[in-house]
């Protein structure tokens, strides 16, 4: 029977199902980190178990950290308990820990795949919505709730109803200054931040294939705001050379068997997904959102929408989003004045965002009174950005490199951007007060912050480059 | 730790009648900062209970003295966002057993189950039928009954059937819960493993 990339992945790890549509889904490979971790480690504890398999679990500190002086204590009291409990459950418990200011440490999302720890064709989770990220290898990758991360440390299972399939297409070449995460805001906003639910989503199509991996992880990352489980891509060439030679990746004999099994990973030509989508590449443009779900975004270049044709709760729900961003309908995106850039967090803190950025703003300085919090994904993004020589082009054009974790994306730390103050940021989240109180985010992609941090304005990049 | 067996129960509700609430609102993100699993209720929806100073937002609805009970009813696309169970907790530790709305976002909806809060998705009429009740009668009242899986309007006697898988619809009716179900498979796990 013809098979999508999901069923093929999915099936080969269903110990039993039972039931009510269940199934009981083994777990490869699991990511922990010091918030949704604790409760799960004293779930275990109070019913007398260890951690099943520790092999197949690695933990960071990220969401929490500090990103100036890691090597100081955590200032904050509460972010320092969590931390300092992450070490001790795992020291207890037989966990790999990447701590703070090793040189694995980073965002769970970064640098699982940076260690070739995530694979083609792995169930992947962890209490954290963006797991979908690992999708982008073709596994199948999903956040997780604390009662099951306390499942997995457990038995090494959680127990899934097995979600629909959708298959989202992209055909087509993007155009100048579009990237992957304009793509992903643009399938978003056609969506809308429900559309995916119930569903595991494939990306696919020429202008998916042609993405490199960290465009992919982007695009996957960002699935499960459309409200899908996860988001995933075929493995294929890009894949297997961005894998080989990385530290947990197979070697030598081994290696050659996993490409040969890796290569079996596709959805079969006639295989049938619940719900099919078709977007051409050509529509789209650099995109910026204007609202506080991530589904509310535009084009650049686009006036604000009115909500005319809404009504009831969809109305009320639409005003309320402007009036706490502070726009109005029919009003213009560009050149509207900012106070912030952030350039981060699992869906954009990796070395080739930070490249990017670094491209857009060579030559040119950062806008006066623009702040501008630059933070690598991990602890090898920082290094390789020093390495690559991008570290002194953003500080000859006036911007401080910071160190490494989630940082502004979710503002636990001290990186909050005050009350109504506008952010351009390239994290995955507008929701109110996600990136501080009364924080005002609009996301983009790292060209678009660009543009906006030596503007100080909402900017088209495709003006900026030739 | 098994969760609390859930019965059938008739209580007033709490109307908040807008869409897409994320986790990040249900619990704002500097209040995950615990590592224990206690108290969460007092921050549940912080920055729409209370101003800056502290003081309670009057006009929101947990505040409204009108609206009370163990049902919160909510716009469609609840719980969307991050995979923070800390939203499932922070609503049952302040009192509610029972969230209706016409849709759920996926990852919280089982982290409601898993924790014994009841997430019971009706028909768009019928959430409005429900809206209306409370706004005729703030202390309306309403049923829920897990057993024959309806919801039920007390003031027209309107029943919405809903649905819920039956696994976990045993899991909360028993107080189960699933991490003992999995340890109990651990033969069939590792036979598994060997397999691969
Ligand atoms: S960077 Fe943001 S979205 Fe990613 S794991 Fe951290 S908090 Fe979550």
């Amino acid at each position: 029977m013809s098979k999508t990339l999901f069923d093929k992945v999915w099936d080969a790890h269903v110990v039993r199902e039972i039931e009510g549509g269940r199934s009981v889904l083994y777990i490869d490979r699991h990511y922990i980190h010091e918030v949704t971790s604790p409760v799960a480690f004293s779930g275990i504890r109070n019913r007398g178990l260890k951690v099943f398999r520790p092999k197949q679990t690695t933990a960071t500190p990220d969401h929490n950290v500090p990103t100036l002086n890691q090597h100081l204590p955590i200032a904050d009291e509460q972010s320092r308990s969590q931390v300092e409990t992450l070490i001790a459950n795992c020291q207890e418990q037989g966990i790999e820990l990447f701590g703070l200011n090793h040189p694995k440490q980073g965002i769970v999302h970064v640098i699982g795949p940076e260690t070739a720890l995530t694979q083609p064709g792995m169930t992947i989770v962890c209490g954290d919505s963006h797991t979908s990220t690992h999708g982008a290898f073709g596994a199948v990758a999903f956040g997780i709730g604390t009662s099951e991360v306390e499942m997995v440390f457990a038995s090494q299972t959680i127990l899934q109803p097995k979600p629909k399939t959708m298959l989202i297409r992209v055909e087509g070449e993007l155009g100048k200054g579009v990237t992957a995460k304009d793509v992903v805001l643009y399938i978003i906003s056609k969506i809308s931040s429900s559309g995916g639910t119930g569903h595991f989503i494939e990306f696919g199509g020429s202008a998916i294939r042609s993405l490199s991996m960290e465009g992919r992880m982007t695009v996957c990352n960002m699935s499960i705001e459309c409200g899908a489980r996860g988001g995933m891509i075929a493995p294929d060439e890009t894949t297997f050379a961005y894998l080989k030679g990385r530290e947990y990746a197979p070697k030598g004999k081994e290696w050659e068997a996993a490409v040969t099994r890796w290569k079996t990973l596709y959805s079969d030509e006639d295989a049938e997904f619940d719900t099919v989508y078709e977007f051409d590449a050509a529509d789209i443009k650099p995109m910026i959102t204007f609202g506080t779900n991530p589904g509310m975004g535009i084009a650049v270049n686009e006036r604000i929408p009115s909500c005319d044709h809404l009504s009831g709760s969809d109305k009320t729900s639409f005003e309320k989003a402007l009036q706490y961003m502070g726009f109005h309908s029919g009003e213009a995106m560009l050149g509207k004045k900012i106070d912030y850039v952030f350039v981060g967090s699992c869906t954009n803190g990796r070395i080739e965002d930070f490249r990017a950025f670094a491209q857009a703003v060579q030559g040119r300085k950062k806008a006066e009174g623009v702040t501008v919090w630059l933070v690598p994904g991990s602890k090898a993004v920082e290094k390789q950005a020093y390495e690559e020589g991008l570290v002194d082009i953003l500080k000859e054009a006036g911007f401080e490199f910071r160190q490494p974790g989630c940082s502004a994306c979710l503002a636990m730390n001290a990186d909050k951007v005050p009350e109504g103050k506008y952010c351009v940021s390239t994290s995955n989240r507008n929701f109110e007060g996600r990136q501080g109180q009364g924080a005002r985010t609009l996301l983009a992609s790292p060209l678009t912050a660009a543009a906006a941090a030596v503007t100080g304005r909402i900017t088209d990049i495709r003006e900026f480059i030739k | 730790m098994a969760i609390p067996k859930f019965v059938t129960f008739t209580s007033q509700a709490v109307p908040l009648d807008i869409e897409n609430i994320d986790t990040d609102q249900i619990i704002p993100a500097r209040f995950l900062k615990a590592v224990e699993r206690k108290g969460f209720g007092d921050n549940l929806f912080r920055d729409w209970r209370y101003g800056k100073t502290g003081e309670k937002i009057a006009t929101f609805p947990l505040n409204d003295e009108r609206y009370g009970g163990k049902i919160l009813i909510a716009g469609k696309n609840f719980g969307c966002g991050s995979s923070r169970e800390h939203a499932a907790w922070s609503l049952f530790d302040y009192g509610f057993r029972v969230v209706v709305s016409s849709f759920f976002a996926d990852i919280f909806k089982n982290n409601a189950l898993n924790n014994g809060l009841l997430p019971v998705q009706v028909s768009e009429t019928f959430l409005q039928e429900i809206f209306e009740a409370v706004r005729l009668s703030p202390n309306a009242t309403f049923t829920v009954d897990l057993e024959n899986q309806t919801f039920t309007i007390d003031s027209t006697g309107h029943s919405f059937r809903f649905s819920i898988d039956g696994y976990k619809k045993e899991c909360l009716l028993n107080g189960y819960d699933d991490v003992d179900y999995l340890v109990s498979l651990k033969p069939e796990i590792e036979k598994f493993e060997n397999k691969q």
